[in-house]
């Protein structure tokens, strides 16, 4: 029973090694109580869950999984500010659960020493114990537990194994302050530490605890003295070199120091806790990697199994995305005639809200299928394997090995590609992998390169060279990507890169249940935190489409068109007038000029402003601009015969055809190169943020530009105008 | 220098290495020691990845994909199988 003065409400923060069934131990315990947030400012993740024992409401916070609390990612510093309760809320936790892998304690224990080290009550949740089991390593929970002074639980949390006992374990931990056995520190570090408290006093600076002190001593660049609001005026630098002076003149090395010392202390610890086997067994994860790693095996897998992900994302959606298409288009004509009184509210509830919200439901499919499969491939642990054999390929231009998943997924869609960016640990690779994801040449594109390889490409020199072209449009972006990764990193990203470390864990047995938690995780962060973003786009591109509406525009058009009178014809016509004087396309007149380099048009410029939000938008812009109505599609004749009639009215160009085959060319290069979608926008600005989206967005148009431009030019000298 | 003396990047598959102390100026990776790689340990590379970079190895029970670069700054005594 819980001690009067206790708290009823307790905090508690699961850390742990990447690794060891961390979040499967999290959602055991926390079953569907669970809220997924971010810590402000920091692109980490943060879940929270509850649970109830013993009279107490118990809150557990899932911090990222992390080796060492020096504090050189964003995810360990997260773990360290919430842990030293320098978070949002300011208190610490009033304990610790500390996950280790039972078959590699003595590496696992080195976090938890060092958790212990800033004064918090500790368990050890000693899990896949199975696994350890299995492996004939025998950990003795009790002993162990007597050695480090701290509760020591058996689990095996992929079955459920040892959680009642782990809940038991937290509450008597907090009632007893269960602290974990401290390193003897050498008198030298006492020293410095005392030497650090001192100088902080003496330039007016925040006392610190010794254990944040430490992480001072021993992190060069350590987040911990940020907060100790060192004043601005003076440097510290002098009073850290002279404390870790300290440290070098006892035979210290102050980089290696905690380390070596931990390391020493955790294995005098564990000596007799521990038993290994005699002889090492052959382990089935050597046998298997024997295959999945070789040269000529390994590689034939690992392309089998990425093509097969592919081809799984772009065919097993479709009949998806096409019921949810159709799902709309039935809400949309059941929305409209309630209310045909108000034409303004009619289009914008139509096309902007419904078309809007549509238009993020219309992701899922995709983002379920690849969250699947990279659930999949990181619970068997082969996605590291993946990453072992394709570092070398991505490695040089700032990219890591993990790069690879994210970039083939966006040739399906760049927004399950960048949301898969989250696997990559090193903040740099991961930014570099969000920025560039979007030049591959996503499903969208399609129906463009479709359009213009059909009309112009296809007539003029046969089927082989359309197939050609297609085939060549799809490596554009890639082409372009190499280059910008490589520039964003020599000259843009000035954050230190992280080595490439990858721990290469057993292959394991996936739980389709933890599978579908991180599907459904995914798919409701996606709606909630993008979708918010991307119909409020819709929205505001809708209003510029759709205003201004001059009063006497239909019976203008319907004067110039006395002959005709079918209904149908006329109100199209009459669309076409109304986009034509949008605010929209007034700007698509005005920035005209800019784009006539590259051979377009007005038209061609409307098309392109309009399909910003999106860029399958260009077909049915095209269909209304040209006055065909919106229910046109990329195979469409009389949209095709429509652009290759159409000529220049004006300039030194008039009555000669407005799309030549550079011009086709040239909007083709565009489209594949060009950041036109604002859900891709959305989730890059969720996933780093608004900066680095905004950034996306302007070097990928003026890349865009840039290569319809050259396009063009190059064409029209080369084939002619 | 001994003839037995090298860094973990030189080698090859199969090959183990005794992690020797570092020098004062060189900059082993703090998360290379966070993880156990410290001087005394063995470390076995197991295999070169198929495109010739990285590493895999294996020190105190764990396995660790690194580059060669970074395995580089890791001086090691070679051991006879």
């Amino acid at each position: 029973m819980s001690s009067p003065s206790s708290p009823q409400t307790l905090r508690v923060a699961l850390v742990g090694n990447p690794n060891t069934g961390k979040t499967t131990l999290f959602n055991r315990l926390t079953g569907s109580r669970q809220k997924i947030g971010n810590y402000p400012g920091v692109t980490v993740e943060k879940k929270f869950g509850t649970w109830q024992y013993g009279g107490r409401t118990v809150s557990l916070v899932d911090l990222p999984g992390a080796y060492s609390l020096a504090a050189s990612s964003p995810d360990e510093r997260v773990a360290l500010d919430f842990l030293t309760g320098r978070f949002e809320d300011a208190s610490a936790p009033d304990a610790v659960i500390c996950v280790v892998d039972a078959s590699n304690l003595v590496r696992n224990l080195f976090l938890a020493s060092q958790v212990a080290d800033l004064g918090l009550p500790l368990i050890i949740a000693l899990n896949m114990s199975d696994a350890a089991d299995k492996a004939g390593i025998d950990v003795e929970a009790a002993l162990l537990s007597r050695r480090l002074g701290v509760p020591v639980v058996r689990t095996v949390a992929t079955k459920g194994e040892g959680i009642t006992a782990l809940e038991k374990a937290v509450n008597q931990a907090v009632d007893r302050g269960a602290l974990m056995a401290q390193v003897p520190w050498p008198e030298a570090v006492d020293r410095a530490v005392k030497y650090l408290a001192e100088g902080l006093e003496k330039e007016g600076a925040q006392s610190l605890s010794p254990g944040e002190l430490r992480r001072v001593l021993f992190d060069p660049g350590s987040a911990v003295l940020q907060r100790a609001e060192w004043p601005a005026a003076s440097d510290p630098e002098p009073l850290l070199s002279a404390s870790r002076d300290i440290l070098a003149a006892s035979g210290l090395q102050p980089v290696s120091a905690e380390a070596l010392l931990r390391y020493e202390h955790l294995g005098h610890l564990t000596a007799d806790a521990v038993r290994f086997p005699e002889k090492r067994r052959r382990t089935y994860t050597e046998r298997l990697d024997v295959v999945l790693t070789h040269r000529v095996w390994g590689l034939s897998i690992f392309v089998a199994m990425m093509f097969f992900v592919f081809q799984s994302i772009y065919t097993w959606s479709g009949p998806f995305m096409e019921a949810i298409e159709t799902a709309v288009g039935w809400v949309q004509e059941l929305v409209a005639p309630a209310l045909a009184t108000w034409p303004a509210l009619q289009s914008m509830v139509v096309d902007g809200l419904v078309g809007g919200v549509g238009g993020v439901i219309i992701f899922l499919p995709q983002i379920l299928i690849l969250f699947f499969f990279i659930a999949l491939l990181e619970d068997t642990g082969y996605m590291a394997r993946g990453a072992f054999l394709m570092d070398k390929l991505f490695g040089w231009c700032g990219l890591n090995g993990k790069s690879f998943v994210p970039m083939l997924s966006s040739y399906a869609c760049a927004i399950p590609g960048i949301l898969a960016a989250r696997s990559i640990e090193d903040p740099r690779a991961r930014l570099t992998t969000i920025l560039v994801s979007p030049l591959m040449s996503c499903s969208a594109r399609l129906p463009v390169y479709t359009l213009m390889i059909g009309a112009f490409i296809a007539p003029s020199y046969g089927a082989v060279v359309a197939g050609c072209t297609l085939f060549a449009v799809h490596f554009v972006g890639l082409i372009v990507a190499v280059p910008v990764a490589w520039t964003m990193n020599k000259f843009i990203l000035r954050t230190r890169p992280q080595p490439f470390l990858l721990e290469m864990p057993p292959y394991r047995r996936p739980r389709l249940r933890d599978i579908f938690w991180r599907m459904w995780e995914r798919a409701r962060e996606f709606l909630v935190r993008a979708g918010t973003v991307i119909v409020a786009m819709t929205i505001i591109i809708w209003a510029l489409v759709y205003f201004p509406r001059p009063a006497d525009l239909p019976q203008r058009v319907k004067a110039e068109m006395v002959s005709v009178t079918d209904a149908e014809t006329i109100q199209t016509k009459v669309d076409a007038a109304y986009i034509e004087q949008s605010y929209l396309a007034r700007a698509g007149r005005t920035m005209q000029p800019i784009f006539a380099p590259a051979g377009f048009d007005w038209k061609i410029t409307v098309g392109i402003l309009a399909s910003f939000p999106a860029r399958e938008v260009i077909i049915a812009t095209l269909g209304t601009i040209y006055g065909i109505g919106q229910d046109v599609d990329e195979e469409s004749g009389d949209l095709r015969s429509a652009l290759k009639e159409d000529l220049w009215r004006d300039g030194i160009r008039e009555g000669l055809p407005v799309f030549t085959v550079p011009v086709a060319l040239s909007i083709m290069v565009f489209f594949a190169l060009c950041l036109q979608c604002g859900a891709t926008v959305a989730v890059m600005a969720k996933e780093s943020n608004w900066g680095w989206a905004i950034f996306g967005f302007v070097y990928m148009t003026a890349v865009a530009w840039l290569g319809a431009v050259l396009t063009y030019q190059v064409g029209t000298r080369w084939l002619g105008a | 220098m001994s003839g037995g003396c090298s860094s973990l990047a030189m080698l090859g598959a199969g090959q183990r290495g005794c992690v020797l102390p570092s020098k004062a100026n060189q900059i082993v990776s703090p998360r290379l020691m966070a993880m156990g790689l410290l001087p005394g340990i063995e470390v076995k590379v197991v295999q070169v990845a198929p495109l010739g970079d990285p590493l895999e190895i294996e020190f105190r029970g764990t396995r660790l994909s690194l580059r060669k670069a970074d395995a580089a700054t890791v001086e090691v005594e070679r051991l006879d199988d």
